[in-house]
């Protein structure tokens, strides 16, 4: 029987970065470790080694065994767990990783890496204590004769049964070797009044024809009963046939795939069953029925279908699948808790509950059972909110899975500097959506390293400082409002503000007597292009600068904010959204046309007040919202849509913020708020500039999505193409009055 | 048919160890860890227990010794899956009552095969 196991391979593989996960977090630990450290580093590793093997790895199998003895060296205290074991482990994790995802990715990898860690583990495991063994003993292979005869003498011990081991099922697995003649002998069976029916009192005289069975393969049937029995086992020559030995015994010819036993033993044995007490008496019948029938067919039926079973998952954990995922160690799956699914199941049953209520309302309905109706409704509008946040808590998962690179990002990157680096971790369990997580890793990165690189000073300097020489990173994530925010604190210099402000104005992004509040100072940091490192580090600094951390983050619907206090540290705010998937928005009119604004960006909606309209020279537009001018935008001028209100005076206008700034969008009719599932235009149609997306309403109607920083470009741009046609006319205005 | 219960916390070994079982036509029944394993021994009639050694919270060693402590499993056959095919762990297994082992990594022919020695 062949089997496919290739469709266990995605498990094995989302198994193997969870070890490798905790293999490296523990690695880490191990200064503060205890023996259940290592032991769960060793079982990670064994895990990863053994399925390596059973999937076909070999590669990964042989590296990993290499790892695995030297844990089990360390495991068992016969080594020292030294700095050096601990650098020499981390880097094995690095490999076996890139090696699973070379299979993950069906790609190729570069063996130099993994080659100078083995020689490392090598010299290590040479230096160190003795070799564990490992392997299989491997029979010497033995020439092949044809028609053998092997004589063999089978003495089990009393209590042989009492592991489990059944004689009767290994004379079956001899039988796969060749013709098989079992002879019971029954000479040490005690009376009937002694017999302890737990025990076994017969041995067995065995003759096996075979035409290729080698003493080898016998051994390897009695592998697990050899240290409980005396077994003989003798090559005769093809003409001799087994002399009898015993008066008790009586060769007996035998139909394939029986086992006889001579009738006495069968007589004696089960008849004093009925006097052992109960508890017993199922398992002596075990153990002995079976000397008493001859066994028919022990094959285990095959069943014919080999259609793959549901594999079933571990009770803390099931796995869902979606739609498949593009992106590196995105397996396309996700696991969720048990408790997750339960509730999904409890919510849906509700549902039904609700759903069959109303149907029975709907059978004969008039107008006295409205009330009910209403009831019934106001019922479905909970479940379906339960229900969808139920669902999207299914797509979110805590967020150590982002965080828990960190520990060894700062490791690596502390001896990179010199520098004394302690990492808190706080809030590891706050739950993000998944595609959100996996987006945000890379800035995240980018930010630990930028507080690890600017952010911490040398040890000598912070003593200096009148500071500890241990520098402190702090990684927090907590939910506020609607989103979560992700903290990265440190206790380093602070930005300086002068210095931001000297190459700012170097760059040519602020004139130099622009004042500005520490903030906007602070804020420069993320315009493009603009880095204070002194020198490039390659840590960070690499052309990739925090505008790009800001680009992304603000890709993902987020956005970041900074704090800092020369002297005291630095504190990087992340903002996210909870999820991408869903968005609360506000529903606004146009014409005919209905559009969502992201509730996010709502900073207020107001009707227009004709004396707080200024005009200023061109078409542009400015409202007086308290100390602010708001430039106003008409959206039916946007997207070229006719419109109720052609003009400001008493519009509805929806003021909106992003990046900073705000404006005003002009519309006909605020319509009610509710939560949109987000579509993309990109993936249904094109993208389309001032749109982040669709949305399907209630009625069936499509309503577009604003997307409120792009709005705010392209009304700057008309803004600026009008200046410059306004400039020109101008001009020409002038070269007329000259002419 | 005979029921198996596999225990061992590799999801992927397990859903391996199973699927071939069932397969073949056996009856499986799968814990993540000794304690669990010990669990769900105790609520059915199982004929053969294949376990991991190195496992969380409960090892299939000390599994092994408790489930031979039941009158129950007093003579069912339990399988130790391992790496280790060094002298010592098989004599730890046997002294914990263990029927035998089956050294990692098999493959499906080679685990119905050797199973076929204590369970029909």
């Amino acid at each position: 029987m062949s089997l496919d196991l290739s469709q266990f391979i995605p498990t094995f593989l989302e198994e193997s970065f969870e070890g490798l996960e905790l293999m490296e977090s523990s690695l880490l630990n191990l200064e503060h470790g205890d023996d259940e450290t290592i032991n769960s580093i060793f079982r990670a590793a064994h895990s990863i080694k053994g399925g390596a093997g059973t999937f076909g790895f070999g590669h990964v199998t042989d590296f990993t065994h290499l790892v695995e003895t030297l844990l089990d060296e360390m495991r068992d205290g016969r080594r020292e767990i030294k700095n050096e074991e601990v650098e020499v482990l981390l880097a094995s994790v690095d490999c076996i990783r890139l090696m699973i995802e070379a299979i993950q990715n069906d790609d190729d990898y570069d063996p130099s890496s993994i080659e100078e860690t083995s020689e490392r583990l090598s010299i290590l495991l040479a230096n160190g204590e003795d070799n564990a063994s490992d392997g299989k003993s491997v029979a010497a292979d033995e020439p092949m004769l044809l028609g053998k005869i092997w004589q063999i003498t089978f003495i089990p011990e009393h209590h042989l049964v009492q592991t489990g081991n059944d004689p009767l099922l290994l004379f079956n697995a001899l039988e796969d070797l060749g013709e098989l003649i079992v002879l019971a002998k029954t000479e040490q069976l005690p009376s009937i009044t002694e017999i302890d029916v737990e025990e076994l009192y017969i041995h067995w005289q065995l003759t096996l024809m075979s035409d290729n069975a080698s003493e080898a393969d016998i051994r390897e049937v009695f592998e697990w009963v050899e240290d409980e029995c005396e077994l003989d086992i003798n090559l005769l020559s093809d003409d001799t046939p087994a002399p009898p030995s015993s008066v008790d015994e009586q060769p007996v010819n035998k139909a394939p795939n029986t086992i006889t036993v001579d009738s006495e033993t069968i007589e004696e044995l089960p008849s004093h069953l009925n006097e052992a007490d109960v508890a017993l008496e199922q398992a002596a019948s075990k153990a002995l029925a079976e000397q008493e029938v001859a066994a028919e067919n022990n094959a285990p039926a095959q069943s014919s279908s080999s259609q793959p079973t549901q594999a079933t998952k571990p009770a803390a954990k099931t796995q869902t699948s979606k739609t498949p995922a593009k992106g590196k160690g995105d397996t396309g799956s996700i696991r969720v808790g048990v408790d997750k699914v339960d509730s999904l199941i409890n919510l849906v049953g509700e549902l039904v509950i609700t759903q069959s209520m109303l149907s029975e309302l709907g059978n004969d309905f008039d107008l006295s059972k409205v009330e009910k109706l209403t009831a019934g409704l106001e019922q479905l509008l909970q479940n379906t909110k339960e229900l969808q946040e139920s669902v999207m808590r299914i797509r979110m998962l805590p967020i150590s899975f982002a965080f828990n690179r960190f520990p060894r990002l700062i490791h690596d990157l502390a001896k990179k500097t010199g520098k004394d680096i302690e990492l808190i971790i706080n809030g590891e369990n706050t739950e993000l959506d998944k595609t959100v997580m996996e987006q945000i890793g890379d800035p995240l990165v980018h930010l630990v390293r930028n507080a690890v690189d600017h952010g911490i000073e040398p040890a000598d300097k912070r003593l200096a400082a009148g500071k500890s020489a241990q520098g402190t990173i702090w990684l927090d994530a907590y939910h506020q409002g609607g989103s979560i925010v992700i903290e990265i604190k440190d206790d380093g210099g602070g930005i300086n503000r002068e210095a931001v402000f000297n190459k700012a104005l170097e760059k040519g992004l602020i004139d130099a007597n622009a004042s500005l509040t520490d903030q906007q100072v602070f804020d420069l940091i993320f315009e493009p292009g603009f880095s204070t490192a002194q020198a490039v580090s390659d840590i960070s600094g690499r052309g990739v600068g925090m505008d790009v951390v800001k680009k992304n983050i603000q890709a993902l619907g987020g956005r970041i904010q900074v704090d800092s206090v020369p002297g005291e540290g630095s504190t990087f705010k992340v903002y996210l959204p909870l999820t991408l998937a869903i968005l609360d928005g506000q529903l606004v009119k146009v014409g005919d046309e209905v559009f969502v604004v992201p509730l996010i960006t709502i900073v207020e909606s107001l009707q227009a007040k004709a004396d707080l309209i200024n005009r200023v020279s061109g078409d542009m537009v400015l409202y007086r919202l308290r100390e602010d001018n708001v430039p106003v935008i008409p959206i039916f001028e946007l997207f070229n849509l006719p419109a109720e209100h052609q003009t400001v005076d008493n519009a509805l206008m929806v003021v909106v913020e992003a990046d900073g700034q705000k404006v005003g969008l002009m519309v006909d009719d605020l319509l009610a708020q509710q939560q949109v599932v987000i579509k993309s235009l990109k993936d249904n149609y094109q993208d389309v500039a001032g749109i982040s997306g669709a949305t399907i309403l209630g009625d069936g109607s499509v309503a577009m999505i604003l997307d409120i920083p792009g709005i705010i470009s392209m009304a700057q741009k008309i803004a600026a193409e009008k200046q410059a046609e306004r400039i020109a006319n101008y001009s020409k205005a002038l070269e007329g009055a000259v002419n | 048919m005979a029921k198996v219960l596999v225990v061992d916390d590799s999801n992927s070994i397990r859903d391996m160890v199973s699927f071939t079982l069932k397969a073949a036509g056996y009856e499986t029944v799968e814990a993540a860890n000794g304690q669990e394993g010990l669990t769900k021994a105790q609520s059915g009639n199982i004929d053969l227990v294949i376990t991991d050694v190195n496992m969380p919270i409960m090892d299939g060693i000390t599994l092994c010794q408790e489930l031979r402590k039941l009158p129950a499993f007093k003579f069912t056959p339990i399988l130790m899956l391992t790496t280790e095919s060094s002298v010592d762990m098989k004599q730890r297994g046997k002294a914990a009552g263990a029927t035998g082992w089956l050294v990692k990594p098999f493959n499906p022919e080679k685990l119905l095969a050797t199973i076929k020695r204590v369970i029909r």
